[in-house]
């Protein structure tokens, strides 16, 4: 993985010095509230209901495990004890104190972390696809690519203060697995009629209020005018986005309002004027491909026989395998899905200890890096399979190894009411209760891939709209209501889902969730998927039977 | 009163001429819709001209007119207004314009680092007592990964 040098180290240092010289300030009254909140917004600080709190990066998704052990000391030190995983590959505390806060950059800093532009009207972190590097599907790993946008990114002098936040993901294989749809800006790694690969570059994707699938502005761009490109649509952004309306000011508005033809014409204007300035030559492309060389794979780990024979006299490790494991493009190695959905822990919620363990558990098992996933789960990348028995056993008792992965209790929560000072209505709960309401763990596996998202309100942080399943936390008088949506996918074939009927009461939310799933198995042929399913039959079934005693 | 330019605490030798004002001798800066309704007038000033930008106003409407301005002043009507910054771009790498670039208005000293970087090289703030801090703020950072104007 990526590692700082000089320049990189010193520049997250002055940052953390900048940040609290302004936390100096502010605390003697010299900055204003509404200064110091863009401020320290762009240092990952929010104020919450009980405690500021903090984002800290994750570089698409990718840490080492030092960088863990370095997040289980601030749990435990500025925190009580926990840390959370957030939808776009980030990591957050609850509790810290905004004095304290300098301090604890300061220690990110010591292992090569940061809290830059995690929040605020700024280009965010970059995020990727967890599998980047190892899956079988991949046309090129995009992390060189998002590593070099990272550094291009950070302090970025003309773009810090954008109509709003701006963020941006890469992918480089076939099925999309980092929801680049639904980014301002997403980029796929393609093949183009010559055979060279470039990037697929669409534009204007977004979820939160007003849901919208990114479009292509260019089908085809060579990887050295990157930046150039990213550099105009971001000007362009930057120079013509609505500053009028905090509602209305994303991307995915101006393309809407400007259309895309002439938003395209606007881009390419400017792209043209400045393409041969900021030119990636080939040497730093692969000065930094080369931070991303695969580990020295053992050629004989697929000689193993225990792996299948463990699996035959375990049916609950073999369980484990099938749901939580997948295969690797070198054989004798397996990618691992650590589970953070635990039947009773609040989705993507992490303890100093499990984080120490886990540390410890990369170092033994996968080359000591751990990647985060946009469903708040955790990956080991390169787990030989003759280490998995052994390792199933550890997570187990770690309870990082709920067979889970990609099922109903999967799920993707906000904070909800619990913590977040927007939230309508609580989210930790509910999922709470749909956890315990389907403990059957052979019933959750027969249904299959059920993606479930849920958010206290509209800004949509747990990706609602994009659920197979969505649930949103909505007001009514002063009462908290969820309304529900079928049907969304943040995957290559993208959909919003569609509102399945009148908001429905709290004490109702589990039932209409396991009435849904009843109508799927009643109507699904062979080994149709839930989301099939319902692509087939439409919503109507579904709607007659949760709203049947109304 | 006093301004920051070029790294250094200066006395500011340019006065405001605002739309209904009669123009003055010395150094002024006027609107950009005085600008274009009174430049020929102007062009024929008795001292340096200077025209004041809004972050709705289009860096275009005076692009012809750069080597006859010595002073362009980027207003900030709120601090969170990040126009400026691609105008003060614009008009340095773009239009390669070498006069005074000014933020003036509502921005925040914490601003001056990145102002500075995409070519603003002089600022002026309600408060002067600020202006020492303003300063040391230009030396935050000593790396960056873009490439800069300053
Ligand atoms: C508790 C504190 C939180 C607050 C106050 C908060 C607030 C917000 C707000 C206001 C938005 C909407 C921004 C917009 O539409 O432009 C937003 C979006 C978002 N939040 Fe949060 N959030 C919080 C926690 C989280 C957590 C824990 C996660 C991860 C699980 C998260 C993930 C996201 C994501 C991914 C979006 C982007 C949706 C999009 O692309 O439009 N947020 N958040
Ligand atoms: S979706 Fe709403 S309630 Fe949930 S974290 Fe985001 S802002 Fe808070």
């Amino acid at each position: 993985m990526y590692q700082y040098n000089e320049d990189d180290q010193t520049l997250i240092e002055e940052r953390v010095a900048q940040f609290r010289r302004q936390t100096e300030r502010f605390l003697k009254g010299e900055i204003s509230d509404d200064q110091f909140r863009a401020l320290r917004l762009m240092n990952g600080v929010y104020i919450q209901t009980h405690a500021p709190m903090l984002r800290i990066a994750g570089p698409y998704g990718l840490l080492a495990s030092r960088q863990f052990r370095k997040l289980a000391h601030i749990a435990r030190k500025y925190d009580k004890g926990y840390c959370h995983f957030t939808t776009r590959q980030n990591i957050q505390f609850n509790w810290p104190q905004l004095e304290k806060i300098p301090d604890i950059l300061e220690e990110l800093a010591s292992v090569q972390m940061h809290a830059i532009q995690t929040s605020g009207n700024c280009l965010r972190n970059t995020t990727s696809d967890h599998l980047a590097g190892v899956c079988k599907d991949e046309i090129e790993d995009p992390r060189p690519y998002c590593e070099i946008i990272r550094q291009w990114t950070t302090l970025h002098p003309e773009f810090a203060y954008l109509p709003r936040k701006f963020k941006i993901a890469v992918s480089g294989a076939l099925l999309d697995r980092a929801a680049t749809q639904f980014h301002d800006i997403g980029l796929h790694l393609v093949k183009n009629d010559a055979g060279e690969t470039g990037f697929q570059v669409l534009v204007g994707g977004g979820l939160g209020r007003t849901p919208i699938i990114g479009q292509i502005i260019r089908p085809y761009l060579e990887k050295k005018h990157l930046l150039s490109y990213l550099e105009a649509i971001v000007r362009i952004y930057n120079l013509y986005g609505r500053r009028d309306n905090k509602y209305k000011a994303r991307i995915k508005i101006l393309v809407k309002e400007t259309g895309l033809e002439e938003f395209t014409r606007l881009v390419e204007n400017e792209w043209q004027l400045i393409k041969d300035n900021l030119e990636l030559s080939p040497d730093r492309i692969n000065a930094i491909k080369a931070q991303f060389t695969p580990p020295a794979y053992d050629s004989t780990s697929a000689e193993d026989t225990s792996f299948a024979q463990r699996q035959l006299e375990n049916q609950a490790f073999a369980t484990w395998v099938k749901h939580n494991t997948v295969d690797h493009r070198v054989p004798g190695y397996r990618i691992v899905f650590l589970s953070l959905k635990a039947q009773d822990s609040p989705p993507g919620d992490m303890t100093d200890t499990q984080l120490d363990a886990v540390a410890d558990l990369a170092d033994q098992y996968s080359y000591g890096q751990i990647r985060s996933t946009h469903r708040q789960n955790l990956v080991f990348a390169d787990v030989k399979q003759a280490d998995l028995f052994s390792l199933w056993q550890k997570l187990e008792t770690l309870k990082l190894a709920t067979p889970n992965i990609g099922t109903v209790t999967d799920m993707i929560c906000c904070p909800g009411l619990d913590f977040c000072s927007l939230a309508n209505a609580g989210s930790i709960g509910i999922a709470k209760e749909i956890n315990e309401a389907l403990d059957n763990m052979d019933y959750i596996h027969d249904i299959g891939d059920v993606k479930i998202n849920m958010s206290g309100c509209m800004n949509g942080c747990a990706h609602q709209s994009v659920g197979h399943i969505g649930i949103l936390g909505v007001d009514k008088k002063g009462a908290e209501w969820y309304q529900l949506t079928l049907g969304g996918s943040s995957e290559n074939e993208a959909a919003i889902g569609e509102r399945l009927g009148p908001a429905v009461a709290k004490d109702q939310v589990t039932k209409a969730v396991t009435t849904i799933l009843d109508v799927y198995i009643k109507q699904r042929l062979d080994d149709e998927s839930f989301l099939d399913t319902v692509k087939r039959v439409g919503i109507t079934p579904f709607r007659e039977e949760v709203y049947a005693d109304n | 009163m006093q301004i920051i330019k070029d790294k250094q605490i200066i006395d500011d030798n340019w006065s405001y001429v605002s739309d209904d004002e009669e123009l003055r001798a010395g150094n002024i800066s006027v609107s950009l819709a005085r600008w274009k309704k009174d430049k020929q007038q102007l062009l024929h000033h008795d001292g340096k001209l200077g025209v004041r930008l809004e972050p709705s106003d289009s860096i275009d409407e005076i692009a012809e007119d750069l080597k006859e301005i010595e002073l362009i002043e980027l207003n900030f009507p709120a601090f969170t207004d990040g126009r400026a910054f691609s105008h003060a771009w614009l008009l340095r790498s773009r239009h390669h314009y070498t006069g005074e670039i000014r933020a003036t208005g509502h921005y925040m000293l914490d601003q001056l680092f990145y102002l500075s970087r995409v070519g603003i090289n002089a600022f002026k703030f309600e408060k002067s007592e600020e202006l020492p801090v303003a300063l040391s703020t230009l030396d935050d950072f000593t790396v960056s990964y873009q490439k800069s104007i300053n």
